[in-house]
């Protein structure tokens, strides 16, 4: 973590200059008029945010970061904005009318993280608040599972489930049946023998040699 | 951190600057060499499939073809690379190092003997699971920042493919962790000891079945290769691309089918760990772990790839999907819980720990 006050090491170096990539990437994602573009940025940021986590020895949810979100989520969201035909006047239309509303959210947003943040200063010595380094040979994501598989099994596996339910969710609101629509089966197609298809027909020449 | 002798050999520079040359030459030197290795697939590719399909393959260029690979780099070299009027020409000259750059990373974690590896880090597995689901964007770049419908095709096709396969590979990967018990490459390797009939490759045959064909496709290649399936979409994702930008998705995709052969080696093969451990009666030498076993499994894959693709005719699309999702899956998950089983009940190689 960035060195408080005087150490201004290598790591702090890397912090800020991951973090002035990460909210250019996330200025990019909501000022740039291509949708493409914004998805890419918003890889750039999850990407910064994930080095960021790893400069907080937090390397198990700096590769989940990258694993889950760049490498299925965001590849699934280019993959449907890249096939939307959106124009772009037609989606800037009734931005005045509507930018009070989303500068409201905005602030309650600001002011929401401001609090948090300012509670979690409350009654905190921010001399000491860099949290030791791991000592050597610690893993991360050993601890994390341990924790999770033990003493957070319950929870766990009511998320687990939750997801379950939500994946079964998805596809049946997706899943009708449409008229016209062709399927083959595949089971029937691999059980097929030769009989089946062709019929060896014996018949005499029809014209003498 | 870094080897004696090479502290001893930068003890002129200062401190922090020994490990950064130090990382940044063994980083090159493995660069250089993977580069190499993957030039002479190309042209062994060539040979290999010339002998099954009982022809000769490139033998002008030096002793049996041998220059091949040199005198195609440059003639890709000296070729124009055309940009196309309306691509996205920021995005089309960046998507094929975005194709290449994770491929590379990723050997960062391989361990390639006893005691060699670049970065030992503990969650060695994910992060290769998280790089190589990274490459995906380099192709779906491609497709889209071409502005032609066959690129784009093709990497809508990627896409799926990818992003489908990727799971029946991740959870063959569960398998394996579940048996060493650990994330860490060399760790696995080590959990592998005691003889070739300790190797994963016994106990987790399904998955290793669909692990290496998984690898198949998410490599991209036959019979897996509908994303360029030159019958129906010319070339798909790199149809506009020409010259050194179409020649780094090629080493992109060869980079990534030697990571594949390693991994699978790594993973239920024993990696550098002698297949004849437990046979005492051959000399040390033979027994010992060393770098040759590795090279010796990963040459064995490499030419599976290229035997399958002289095999085996290409996939149609919607059965690609159907293996991944409706075949693959199901029997990696119906092992991981026999795994489960097996260890509860202390049966097995993984029993003891």
């Amino acid at each position: 973590m960035p060195g408080i006050g005087k150490r201004m090491t290598l790591t702090s170096i890397l912090f800020y200059a991951f973090s002035a990539v990460l909210v250019v990437a996330a200025l990019g994602v909501i000022t740039a008029r291509n949708p493409v573009h914004a998805a890419l940025f918003l890889v750039l940021a999850f990407v910064n945010s994930a080095v960021l986590w790893l400069l907080m020895e937090a390397e198990f949810l700096a590769i989940v970061l990258v694993l889950v979100y760049v490498g299925a989520v965001m590849v699934l969201f280019l993959f449907v904005v890249m096939m939307l035909d959106i124009n772009v006047a037609q989606m800037r239309e009734g931005f005045t009318r509507y930018a009070p509303l989303g500068i409201i959210v905005a602030l309650l947003v600001v002011i929401e993280i401001a609090s948090v943040v300012w509670v979690k200063r409350l009654g905190v010595d921010t001399t000491t608040a860099v949290p030791a380094a791991a000592p050597e040979g610690y893993s991360n994501t050993q601890a994390l599972g341990e924790l999770l598989y033990t003493h957070y099994l319950y929870p766990f596996e009511l998320a687990a489930m939750l997801l379950l339910l939500a994946i079964i969710a998805a596809i049946s609101l997706t899943m009708r049946k449409r008229r016209g629509f062709k399927q083959q089966d595949v089971a029937a197609q691999v059980a097929v023998r030769p009989q089946d298809r062709i019929r060896i027909v014996k018949m005499a020449p029809e014209k003498d040699a | 951190m870094i080897p004696e002798f090479a502290s001893n050999l930068l003890s002129f520079l200062p401190e922090w600057m020994q490990a950064t040359t130090w990382y940044g030459v063994v980083a090159l030197v493995l660069f250089v060499s993977i580069i190499l290795m993957m030039a002479f697939l190309t042209l062994i590719e060539r040979r290999v499939i010339g002998a099954i399909q009982a022809r000769i393959g490139p033998n002008r260029v030096g002793f049996k073809g041998i220059g091949q690979p040199f005198a195609d780099v440059i003639k890709l070299l000296v070729k124009e690379i055309i940009i196309p009027s309306n691509a996205n020409k920021l995005l089309f000259v960046v998507a094929p190092l975005l194709a290449l750059i994770p491929a590379l990373c990723t050997w960062a974690v391989v361990p390639f003997a006893p005691n060699f590896t670049v970065a030992d880090i503990n969650a060695g597995l994910l992060y290769i699971l998280a790089l190589t689901s990274a490459g995906i964007y380099g192709v779906i770049l491609a497709g889209w920042a071409a502005n032609s419908k066959y690129a784009f095709l093709g990497a809508m096709r990627a896409a799926a493919q990818m992003v489908a396969y990727e799971i029946a590979m991740g959870f063959a990967l569960v398998g394996v962790v579940m048996a060493a018990g650990s994330l860490n490459l060399g760790e696995i390797i080590e959990a592998q000891s005691g003889g070739h009939f300790s190797y994963f490759f016994w106990w987790l045959l399904p998955l290793f079945f669909v692990y290496f064909i998984s690898g198949i496709a998410e490599t991209n290649r036959a019979p897996f290769d509908v994303v360029e399936g030159e019958s129906e979409i010319v070339a798909g994702f790199h149809v506009e691309y020409s010259g050194m930008a179409f020649a780094v998705f090629f080493v992109a995709e060869y980079v990534n089918m030697i990571l594949i052969s390693a991994l699978t080696s790594i993973f239920f093969f024993g990696g550098w760990l002698s297949p004849f451990e437990s046979w005492t009666w051959l000399p040390g030498w033979l027994r010992a772990p060393s770098f040759i076993w590795l090279f010796i499994k990963v040459w064995f894959f490499l030419f599976c790839f290229l035997w399958f693709r002289a095999t085996f005719p290409r996939y149609r699309y919607d059965q690609i999907m159907r293996l991944g999702w409706k075949v693959f899956i199901p029997i990696t998950l119906v092992w991981i819980l026999v795994e489960g089983i097996l260890w509860y009940y202390q049966v097995g190689p993984w029993a003891a720990a």
